[in-house]
């Protein structure tokens, strides 16, 4: 297994991702579907460390920084869902259009 | 190896379809959980054992959480997973955004290295992370950024 294995598999784990952000309807869905893609950038971060500088590390670090902010994300997002919910009924991301030009 | 990788990278395609496609919130919202526990899989085979461990506790156990309950808390389990009107062009966008960083990265000369992959990666990566000359500046800055998520996130769902 090489690194183009593994690289392959996050390519085509954020393509699912976005393709879930893009065209669904629910903010939570939305947000679920971030939540893909950023383990999709993980994946390759932890390939390109363990098979391009197996000693250095580096990749792992930046993973950890990539779960630490999806975990930053994921907190302000669902408050703003909530926040949303309570005034105005809903999270339909098509019809939170307050901010639309 | 390479059973361990066909049978983590399979599910984890699969699980993440699953939760674009089911029609039932809660059930995806369990994909993606079981998604996270394949990618924390995924990880060890990677010999990256605290990453891992970091991945179950904080995806499967924290973000999964949050996930859960604001499916509970905002009765989207009765409309169930609505597509809006572009779902074909965004597929196709992806699928062509999908395309090209595949056939990027097949075509890219990566520098691969032979070496061993350091094992357990704990010990390094702590000296790494709190070391001044490597990433403690940014480890500050993320304990400052996780104060602000908690206080932000307060004031949005407080009661007025």
């Amino acid at each position: 297994m090489g690194l183009n294995h593994y690289l392959v598999l996050s390519a085509v784990l954020f393509g699912i991702g976005l393709w879930g952000a893009l065209s669904k309807k629910s903010a939570v869905v939305i947000l679920m579907c971030i939540e893909l893609m950023l383990n999709a950038a993980a994946i390759a971060m932890v390939a390109f460390s363990r098979f391009v500088a197996p000693d250095l590390l580096t990749g792992q670090v930046f993973a950890i920084f990539i779960i630490v902010v999806a975990a930053a994300e994921a907190t302000v997002a669902l408050a703003i869902i909530m926040s949303i919910y309570r005034s105005r009924d809903s999270i339909d991301a098509t019809k939170i259009d307050l901010m639309k030009w | 190896m390479v059973a361990a990788f066909l049978l983590f990278s399979v599910g984890i395609i699969v699980s993440a379809l699953a939760v674009v496609l089911l029609k039932n919130i809660f059930r995806a919202s369990l994909m993606l959980v079981f998604c996270f526990f394949l990618i924390a899989g995924l990880f060890a085979s990677l010999s990256a054992d605290f990453l891992a461990a970091i991945q179950v506790l904080i995806y499967v156990g924290a973000i999964s959480v949050l996930i859960i309950l604001a499916i509970m808390l905002t009765r989207e389990i009765t409309l169930g997973s609505l597509t809006n009107k572009l779902g074909i062009p965004a597929l196709v966008a992806s699928g062509f955004v999908s395309v090209s960083l595949i056939v990027t990265a097949i075509n890219t000369d990566w520098p691969v290295s032979q070496a061993p992959p350091a094992d357990p990666t704990t010990p390094l990566l702590a000296n790494l992370l709190f070391s001044p000359e490597h990433f403690m500046l940014p480890l500050e800055m993320a304990a400052v950024l996780l104060l602000t998520t908690i206080i932000g996130a307060i004031i949005l769902v407080r009661d007025k």
